[in-house]
């Protein structure tokens, strides 16, 4: 079973914000809502870095934890989704959420606010796959069409990397250890985790700071 | 005693009825896993793979993430 995950190289990321129009172009998400956005570091500087962030699917999500109607769910594939036929645009879920991925369409009188809106991984929601309401409400359901998300798939760099967390790790780490470095940004067992494929576990290369 | 121990019994019993209130709230609606396909335009399906076949569909991701590493293409590998 597939256990989908996203994970964005810092090393390569360019601050195209490719993986943002993508998103945007492919759900059609309005005006004041981005499901996905760059976020760089140290701007201008020697040794920026820029990072793609949007809803991490956390295997513990904050959101679906605070959530008073408790409107998330969780796909067999590990993806957290919402109905939004339940959500009361309450906003805790986004006071909730480390990386700032929920995401709400209006600001209007007394703090009104729409129906929360987040990534959903290319895996729209709760309607019939494909349907237009599915559509309408959570975009396009690109999972059920053997798909991947486009923000990862239209990545000019490929730094972010999109799919099961297994395939995605065993990609991450054969780039870390062609180019040598980078397996201190996260620390090497944590996020690339062992090979899928059985084989021996590479040891850490020595990383220069970057 | 009695009318004192009931009393409280009642008082008692009235106070918790709300504790199995259920919520008013819109029930989520259950989804359907994505390997069953989608209902949609039928020319966006990304060839390959048999929609309601979840080994299969399985199988089309992981070769699709593959797509995703430009070392497939080059012969440089650690």
């Amino acid at each position: 079973m597939a256990r989908m995950k996203f994970i964005c190289d810092a090393e390569r990321c360019i601050e195209c914000n490719g993986c943002v129009t993508a998103c945007k172009a492919e759900h059609d998400v309005p005006w004041g809502v981005n499901r996905r956005r760059v976020v760089t570091l140290n701007d201008g500087l020697p040794g920026e870095r820029s990072v793609s962030v949007a809803c991490m699917h956390c295997s513990d999500a904050p959101c679906m934890a605070v959530c008073p109607v408790d409107c998330f769910y969780r796909t067999d594939e590990g993806v957290v989704l919402h109905d939004k036929d339940v959500c009361i645009g309450c906003g805790y879920c986004s006071y909730a959420c480390p990386f700032g991925a929920p995401q709400f369409p209006s600001n209007g009188t007394f703090g009104l606010r729409g129906k929360m809106d987040k990534c959903t991984f290319c895996a729209g929601g709760p309607e019939a796959n494909g349907s237009p309401a599915e559509f309408e409400k959570y975009g396009r359901n690109r999972l059920s069409e053997g798909k991947l998300p486009a923000c990862a798939e239209m990545c000019s760099t490929k730094a972010l990397l999109g799919g099961d967390g297994d395939v995605v790790a065993d990609i991450f780490r054969n780039r870390v250890l062609v180019r040598g470095k980078g397996s201190e940004v996260w620390g090497w067992g944590t996020a690339y985790g062992k090979p899928a494929t059985g084989g021996p576990q590479q040891p850490k290369p020595e990383g220069k700071k970057s | 005693m009695m009318r004192t121990t009931a009393l409280l019994l009642t008082c008692a019993a009235l106070t918790l009825v709300a504790c199995g209130e259920k919520t008013a709230g819109a029930a989520k609606k259950a989804d359907v896993p994505a390997f069953q396909g989608s209902t949609g335009v039928g020319a966006y399906t990304a060839s390959g793979w048999k929609p309601g076949d979840q080994s299969a569909w399985d199988q089309q991701l992981r070769t699709r993430a593959q797509g995703q590493n430009e070392y497939n293409r080059t012969s440089t590998q650690p």
